[in-house]
């Protein structure tokens, strides 16, 4: 089954019947469009490429206005691919909405996780502070990073800082809490990775 | 407003009365215990009040015996059966966290003039 491209817009909460509230995350996924179908005979391989967002044709290349003329589509800001299995029944063109998730228990999202910047040790590994007082000079410093001579270098992998979020993340077995094909909204269960209005992918879960 | 909001709109209830903060109020609780659920009513004033839409919430304070409880009920629950007002509170704070370090005739919410 493929997915689907959307766009994290917020969380909220949702109440049970019996009372327990349960943090939702919104996610208006799609209407998408069939931008590209790959075949075995021509790509090697079976895919269905996806298209979801407006984009105005000026800021688009014409190569890429090209591709979306042929789906018989107006261009579209994300494409995404998802791999299918031979004997699917996905048309150039085809529109594809939430409908396709159908009675989905979970799915998986991934997204582009909040940036970040440089981060230090506490912020991006959950470090503990230094002591405060009593002249210490340590209070968000990272600390010893290793041994002595022995074994005389940094084991890969040491926590440090650097560059913390922008980065490409999947949040997995996400219950579906709620499915709005009216609005093309899904409501899922916790939270996603990303800011608001932030590009999601959306798979069922394995 | 954005895609969100006009989505919890509308599945808010639109059952409560209106009241505000230093109202005494009585809550019907909905308590679920061994299978079975009876109301149980919370009666005290309304002491805060935050978040809205779904995420709307009020802080409920009352004295049972001499010890002071308070609870916070999400507004938009289930669980929460229905709420009538009894008496108008008349005050000068959005949150009478105030109440707290009182008792006695210092603890009053003066009652609002019609």
């Amino acid at each position: 089954m493929i997915g689907l491209i959307g766009k994290k817009l917020g969380m909220t909460r949702k109440f049970e019947e019996d009372g327990r509230s349960v943090p939702v995350t919104v996610i208006e996924a799609g209407p998408c469009v069939v931008t590209q179908v790959k075949t075995e005979e021509t790509d090697g391989y079976s895919a269905v490429q996806i298209g979801f967002g407006a984009k105005k044709p000026k800021n688009t290349p014409l190569p890429m206005q090209g591709h979306f003329r042929k789906a018989g589509s107006d261009p579209v800001r994300t494409v995404a691919e998802f791999r299918v299995d031979d004997g699917h029944e996905y048309k150039l063109g085809d529109r594809v909405s939430v409908d396709v998730l159908g009675e989905t228990v979970t799915i998986d999202v991934t997204g582009t996780t909040k940036g970040r910047g440089f981060s230090g040790n506490i912020k991006r590994h959950g470090h503990h502070r230094g002591p405060d007082g009593h002249g210490s000079k340590n209070v968000r410093a990272s600390g010893s990073i290793g041994m002595h001579t022995f074994p005389g270098r940094v084991f890969p992998g040491k926590d440090m800082p650097g560059q913390y979020g922008a980065k490409r993340e999947t949040k997995k077995n996400l219950r579906v809490v709620a499915i709005d094909a009216e609005r093309n909204l899904i409501l899922v269960k916790g939270s996603v990775p990303g800011h608001k209005n932030g590009i999601v992918f959306i798979r069922p879960s394995r | 407003m954005n895609i969100v909001e006009s989505m919890v709109q509308d599945g808010l209830r639109d059952d409560l009365p209106e009241f505000n903060i230093g109202d005494t109020i009585s809550v019907a609780v909905r308590i679920t215990e061994g299978g079975k659920s009876r109301l149980q009513n919370f009666v005290g004033a309304v002491i805060a009040r935050q978040g809205t839409g779904n995420e709307e919430t009020i802080m409920v304070r009352k004295l049972t015996a001499g010890i002071a409880v308070e609870r916070i009920f999400p507004l938009q629950s289930p669980n929460v059966d229905s709420i009538t007002v009894t008496k108008r509170g008349r005050i000068r704070r959005a949150k009478l966290f105030y109440l707290r370090g009182r008792t006695g005739r210092k603890a009053r919410i003066r009652e609002a003039r019609r």
